[in-house]
């Protein structure tokens, strides 16, 4: 049994002087381990997030006139916003690239490592320092300003006083916002400088695979959009602690300039959070259709063009601010024109499946689970662009809704499935095929089941962010068929990360290289990868999905195939 | 379970480098970007409080300000050149140079805003929530100023501040490649450190390049 353990990422070092225990993995800069613990640290405050979550649909049962109190109005408020900030700013932001792009980047451009390694684990910490200062911030009061942290309120709102000592809880969470940006941007530099300068002899642009593509994508608007967030928050910051009002009327100031500022961030960082995901998409489904992806160019320029359309487009988030017509009809256009690309490669992947064949693994559940939520997701996007019924449904559930759909449907389904088809590669571990089945079917029912009803909720009038509601019977009927769904998509994710701890504590070993049998580079590698990936120089001849090439070098034995073959 | 540290051979690409260096200064200048977007929208919304504002503010200083920093991007230059040509004697001095003029700015910068403060034109830093009138903590003279005032005050402190912040932690950076030089991991044939922390210090004197007349000179 000794001989089996072989060296690899999991059993040596970047550093000589940290070898041992929880150091041997803070210390490290090697981009696999860095990747893992980025995963442990996220799925943590996933999975703490999904309990808030929990807990106000628990809230939203029964209306208030029958009594029903689970946490009083005050605590919710707090709840959705730090429900918020966790999901987005620890969990989906930064997600899929800090985890699976740190793991698998250089291996599927045939690199070594990242371009700046020691940069890449400064990211991390600076990571977990937002991460924790964050969390202290919540515990020390929280804030109830919601995740935009819009003015007036968040200048006004009081700060909390805790034995006697005043505590501004919302300067402290926008500061860790800030430093969570700079652990992003930091990231995104490595990547485009990784993609750039590292890649292996013959992958040129258009030989990369199509998570890289994404990650490419998804790296700009991190550089390119982040900054701006991070100062603006800090203007927030300026104006809770000087008398100087950058934001407030009273004093001057712009309120709703605040919110392009923070738009101009912020919707770019829908596609942050998405992109990626569509990446892990494009990976897991060629591989179980054992074909070519279809339009792989149009992918590849689609990532990038969902980017540049993307960053253009933020006021679609103010259309009743009371901005000019002609910019909401420019914003409103931009909008419906995203949709585009992001049509294009929702068609791509189901052209691919065509004729395909068809294995349904645990992670082409979840992909396949993907493209149908994100379609609901993007659709009712569509809705909320249009300049009409954006007045009618603006603040509603369908909101809600319609961005769980992309975020949590779309995003994070895409992310776990990604783990799931990378997990033997990553650890060297298999999990339970069935369980994490079962997990799949409660995670999709009950996702459905509780944003479904909530953008019917929407449509007949129920504001978001509201604690409870009056006593209708079509609102009682939906928010029950709502909250019965978190139940059932609670049992589902805890499901999922049980297969997945399970299988790190006593799944079955394996070294198989390639058990998806995948043509793309990162599956000839050791499993799990050793610690510079590759033994040799790496060389490319073929394209990525180019899989006819890819059994033949399987036959000739240049390359390592699955056993489905 | 050897440890393969010694292995590593993390072969250093320089151009490589130099790109996610220009990135990184491309986010700095979208940083102050923002900066520079709320200016330009609250000088167009408050024109005339701007226009007064900006007449308290010492021409001459800034000037001055101004030639001292220019002086300190043509030294750091200089200084790369220097050592490049392997005058390492020479290197070091303009580049100590180039940190005394960045320390000459902060010490002017520090009599103006100390001058400011003085003259009641700023808002004091209150714990807490924005102190309101009658506050004790709030200086008397800055709640007579209009809000255009106020905002051109606010704004100029801010920007002008994370400037400073920026020559310090250049400054800083600066005098660590003074060390490194002294020591030796520093020379002729590895200058990349000097020549990052060059642009470094260029991109903070640009920015000042364009604080200068939006504060001083356009009135």
């Amino acid at each position: 049994m000794e001989k089996a353990m072989n060296q690899n990422y999991l059993n040596s070092h970047t550093s000589a002087k940290w070898t041992k225990g929880f150091m041997s993995w803070f210390m490290s800069t090697d981009h696999k381990r860095i990747g893992v613990m980025y995963a442990v640290a996220m799925f943590s405050f996933f999975f703490a997030a999904v309990c808030l979550g929990f807990v106000m649909k628990l809230q939203k049962m029964y209306p208030a006139s029958s009594g029903w109190e689970i946490i009083p109005p005050e605590w919710y408020g707090s709840f959705f916003t730090l429900h918020a900030i966790v999901m987005i700013f620890l969990f989906i932001v930064p997600g899929a690239p800090a985890i699976l792009g740190n793991f698998f980047l250089p291996l599927q451009i045939g690199a070594k490592d990242v371009a700046f390694p020691r940069v890449n684990l400064l990211s991390f910490w600076l990571y977990l320092f937002g991460a924790i200062m964050a969390v202290v911030g919540v515990l020390l009061g929280g804030a109830d300003t919601g995740w935009t942290f819009t003015p007036p309120y968040s200048v006004t709102t009081k700060t909390i006083s805790i034995f006697g000592v005043t505590f501004d809880s919302v300067s402290w969470m926008l500061t860790a916002a800030f430093i969570l940006g700079w652990g992003t941007i930091l990231t995104g530099i490595n990547f485009i400088v990784t993609i750039h300068r590292m890649r292996a002899k013959g992958m040129d642009y258009f030989k990369m695979p199509l998570f890289t593509w994404s990650i490419y994508a998804t790296s700009w608007l991190q550089v390119l959009a982040t900054p701006v967030v991070g100062i603006t928050l800090l203007m927030i910051v300026i104006e809770r602690i000087m008398p100087v009002g950058f934001f407030d009327p009273s004093k001057g100031g712009d309120p709703i300039l605040f919110q392009h500022l923070f738009w101009i961030y912020s919707h770019p960082a829908v596609y942050i959070m998405i992109l990626p995901s569509m990446g892990l998409v494009s990976e897991i489904i060629p591989t179980n259709s054992q074909k070519p992806i279809f339009g792989y160019k149009s992918i590849a320029i689609a990532s990038v063009s969902i980017a540049a359309v993307g960053y253009l487009l933020w006021a679609h988030h103010m259309f009743t601010t009371g901005m000019s017509d002609f910019a909401a009809v420019l914003f409103s256009f931009l909008t419906f024109f995203v949709a585009i690309p992001t049509a294009i490669k929702v068609f791509n992947w189901t052209a691919t499946l065509y004729k395909g064949s068809i294995t349904l693994t645990p992670a082409m559940l979840f992909a396949l689970a993907f493209i149908f939520n994100f379609s609901i997701g993007g659709l009712t996007g569509m809705f909320l662009g249009s300049l009409s019924t954006d007045i009618h449904l603006h603040d509603t559930d369908f909101v809600v809704a319609h961005f769980h759909y992309t975020m949590f449907g779309g995003a994070a389904f895409g992310l776990i499935g990604g783990i799931f088809h990378y997990f033997p590669k990553m650890f060297g571990k298999m999990y339970s095929m069935l369980w994490a089945k079962i997990g799949f079917v409660f995670m999709f029912v009950g996702f459905n089941a509780l944003y479904f009803p909530m953008l019917w909720l929407g449509y007949y009038g129920m504001p978001r962010r509201y604690h409870t509601y009056p006593d209708i019977p079509i609102f009682n009927k939906l928010q029950m068929a709502s909250t019965v769904g978190s139940w059932v998509l609670v049992t589902g994710v805890i499901i999922v990360l049980a297969v997945w701890i399970y299988a790190l504590i006593k799944g079955k070993r394996t070294t198989e290289q390639n058990p998806w049998n995948s043509s793309t580079l990162e599956w000839q590698t050791a499993t799990p990868p050793t610690l510079f990936n590759f033994e040799e120089d790496v060389e490319i001849t073929r394209d990525p999905y180019n899989y006819e090439a890819f059994h033949a070098e399987v036959a000739a034995g240049k390359a390592v195939g699955g056993k489905r073959d | 379970m050897t440890d393969q540290a010694h292995a590593v051979e993390h072969h250093h690409d320089e151009e490589g480098t130099r790109l996610g260096f220009w990135l990184f200064l491309y986010t700095e200048l979208f940083l102050f970007g923002a900066f520079f977007l709320v200016y330009a929208v609250y000088r167009s919304a408050h024109l005339e409080d701007f226009k007064l504002a900006a007449e308290s503010l010492n021409t001459t200083i800034g000037t001055v300000n101004t030639v001292i920093l220019l002086t300190s991007s043509l030294t750091v230059v200089l200084s790369l050149d220097a050592l490049k040509s392997g005058a390492v004697k020479l290197a070091k001095g303009l580049l100590l140079a180039t940190i005394l003029l960045g320390l000459a700015f902060l010490v002017i910068k520090g009599f103006e805003w100390s001058a400011k403060f003085e003259h009641h034109l700023f808002l004091q830093t209150a714990s807490g929530i924005a102190a309101g009138e009658g506050s004790p903590l709030l200086t008397p003279g800055a709640e007579m100023l209009p809000n255009g005032q106020v905002l051109f005050f606010g704004l100029y402190f801010i920007m002008t501040g994370t400037h400073a912040l920026h020559i310090i932690i250049g400054a800083v950076w600066l005098g660590l490649v003074y060390f490194w030089i002294s020591k030796g991991s520093i020379h002729p044939g590895n200058v990349g450190v000097l020549e990052r922390s060059g642009l470094y210090w260029h991109l903070v004197d640009v920015i000042w390049i364009f604080l200068f007349p939006l504060y001083y000179l356009v009135h």
